[in-house]
């Protein structure tokens, strides 16, 4: 049990400044294994500015990110990826000239070179592992869609399904659920709490019926620095947060 | 064997176009032409690898090289240099200086062979260097561009800047390159006479295998996970670099790869006209093998050879009878095509003549379903 409540993820003093505005400030955050974490707080918070820096989209201009034993602020992209954190972007980041399966292969990890990618074969190890995450992200029925001509909630599965197919230890979210119908809510709070088992999970999100039925805990941004962290409960009433968030 | 036709020549269409492009360039034209005209239309077909090379950078990997002249003359060159280091017997140059270097060195105060010259005596390491070196180049110049992340006209405008560089410097040592008049008084390539008519016929077909087995390599590249990787990246760059890919290299092979093919063009131009100019390094002959792929259909391997011929045809007619008009026209016509028909000729023949052939195919059940609604209303 003891490993279970091991750091997967331990970010330190992390800042990043524009031209002189700290869009993170000196953040300290630690995801534990198997932990689904929801990122809140108002927009300018740097919400999405820390998911950019984890995943090395923007590089930090002091302070620490280390993924496991890794530090990955000098990390090139793919190599972050490859040590296991993936990451969804805010607006659905599919290939929509091709089908649901090619993108579902594209982001199976193997063949990731050049001469592994000349020389790929479609196994049947492959092709079971895709059927297997193509039904999870409820796309089964979907294979030879074009992906652009999928609904926007649909979309928003396929890329958080090309994300599992690479099995990431640490996965990251921003806002899975923007654009969905409640119903396509319901199915994707379903989603996110059977892939959050057996691997760590960082969600933003500003729906909070949503962030209530899946955060473990939740963790409040304001002005690039961390204003509180703590259950749902605790957070929601936290008079800090209550003031600059969710009062309004 | 059934991969071979799936990967290699492209499934179905893929392989008819193959057929019929054979058939077009190995049977109709050398019974159509005589060896003048062929000669010709051989030297249009050197073009054509440069333009099928552009098929693949620019076409699938999105990135457009206005340099791709510099490949081709880099093949050229190194062929040329064989050429003319086994042209430059001490016989054949006993009036010389300095006999037994080129002419030009000798007209340029060169009283020995340059160093960098000594090993293309030997035509292994010739025909090896027409294609290690291009490749190299390109993967400089792709090291440094693409890992970097410069894309779009940045790049363009950098890989015409190096044809213009190169181009200078050829031209500037005229010792050791010939200068602006290139290297030229190609004979024989081991003994045997390449300006023979049977040597043109020759290396007529050899240009012709080669180019066919360049667009199948393409096509074996495309029908890969890597074709569809490239289609990925034209689409959403930064998911395929958050999937765990690294971007720049597969941006690197492509240009690489283009070079390459360009390169062998090259190389064939030397053999078949012989010689070799800095008047195929340079930024305009770069820009007109864009111009090339584009009235073929830049996405298009086999539309890319038709391109060359069309717009060589079009300025052999036009510049023997309107020499000044010809340049308007070709600018005229890129623009023209870029705008009217983004994918050239392919695009045409995809977009009009396969659906025509299409109807006229299903003309007779379309006709039996025209004629029940007549029926009842009788």
């Amino acid at each position: 049990m003891s490993l279970d409540k091991s750091i997967v993820l331990a970010i330190e003093d992390l800042t990043v400044s524009f031209d002189g505005f700290k869009a993170v400030d000196s953040l300290n955050l630690y995801v534990e294994r198997n932990e689904l974490r929801v990122i809140i707080g108002p927009n300018g918070a740097g919400k999405t500015t820390v998911l950019d820096l984890i995943c090395g989209k923007t590089r930090s201009t002091t302070g620490s990110i280390r993924f496991k034993d890794i530090e990955l602020t000098r990390l090139p992209e793919y190599r972050i990826v490859q040590a296991g954190v993936g990451r969804k972007f805010q607006t659905p980041s599919i290939y929509e000239n091709l089908s649901v399966y090619e993108n579902l292969e594209l982001s199976y990890p193997a063949g990731r070179g050049v001469m592994g990618c000349l020389t790929f074969k479609r196994t049947e190890t492959i092709r079971e592992r895709i059927r297997e995450i193509a039904s999870m992200i409820f796309l089964d029925d979907q294979m030879e869609t074009m992906a652009g001509l999928l609904s926007h909630g649909q979309k928003q599965w396929l890329e958080i399904g090309m994300l599992l197919i690479q099995d990431p230890e640490l996965l990251m979210l921003d806002e899975p659920v923007a654009g969905m119908s409640v119903s396509e809510r319901e199915k994707t709070a379903e989603l996110l709490n059977r892939i959050s088992a057996g691997r760590s999970v960082i969600v933003i999100e500003h729906d909070m019926e949503f962030v209530k039925r899946i955060a473990h805990k939740v963790t409040v941004l304001h002005q690039g620095k961390l204003l509180a962290e703590g259950n749902m409960e605790s957070v929601q009433h936290n008079p800090k947060v209550v003031e600059v968030y969710l009062g309004h | 064997m059934k991969s071979f036709y799936e990967n290699w020549l492209g499934g179905r269409d893929g392989a008819v176009g193959m057929l019929v492009l054979a058939v077009v360039i190995m049977v109709a034209f050398p019974l159509m032409f005589d060896i003048f005209r062929l000669n010709l239309i051989g030297k249009y077909l050197t073009y054509a690898f440069a333009a099928v090379g552009l098929v693949m950078v620019w076409g699938y990997g999105g990135v457009l090289s206005l340099g791709q002249g510099v490949f081709f003359g880099l093949g050229g060159y190194c062929i040329a240099m064989f050429l003319k280091l086994e042209a430059s017997d001490l016989v054949s140059t006993q009036h010389q200086t300095t006999p037994g270097i080129p002419d030009f060195m000798d007209w340029n105060q060169l009283t020995a062979l340059p160093a960098f010259w000594q090993p293309f005596h030997s035509l292994t390491f010739a025909i090896i260097a027409a294609l290690v070196l291009p490749a190299l180049f390109a993967w400089v110049i792709g090291v440094a561009m693409f890992k970097r992340r410069v894309s779009g006209v940045y790049f363009s405008i950098i890989t015409q800047a190096v044809a213009a560089i190169l181009t200078i410097l050829v031209v500037g040592q005229q010792g050791y390159t010939g200068g602006i008049n290139g290297i030229t008084d190609l004979k024989t390539l081991h003994g045997w006479n390449i300006n023979t008519t049977s040597a043109k016929y020759v290396l007529y077909y050899v240009n012709a295998v080669l180019l066919l087995l360049a667009i199948m390599v393409c096509r074996f590249v495309l029908t890969s996970k890597l074709g569809r990787l490239l289609l990925a990246l034209r689409d959403k760059e930064d998911r395929v670099r958050f999937s765990g890919y690294d971007v720049a290299s597969f941006k690197i092979f492509i240009f690489c790869l283009g070079a390459v093919i360009s390169a062998i063009g090259g190389a064939m131009f030397t053999l078949q006209v012989g010689f070799m100019s800095p008047s195929f390094v340079g930024i305009v002959p770069s820009i007109e093998m864009v111009i090339f792929a584009a009235i073929g259909g830049r996405t298009s391997l086999i539309g890319a050879v038709y391109g060359t011929l069309l717009v060589n045809a079009g300025k052999t007619a036009f510049s023997e009878s309107f020499p000044q008009l010809w340049l308007l026209l070709m600018g005229g016509l890129f623009i023209g095509v870029v705008m009217l028909f983004p994918n050239g000729v392919a695009g045409l023949y995809d977009g009009w003549f396969k659906p025509l052939v299409a109807r006229w195919k299903s003309r007779r059940p379309v006709m039996v379903r025209v004629a029940d609604p007549l029926a009842k209303s009788e």
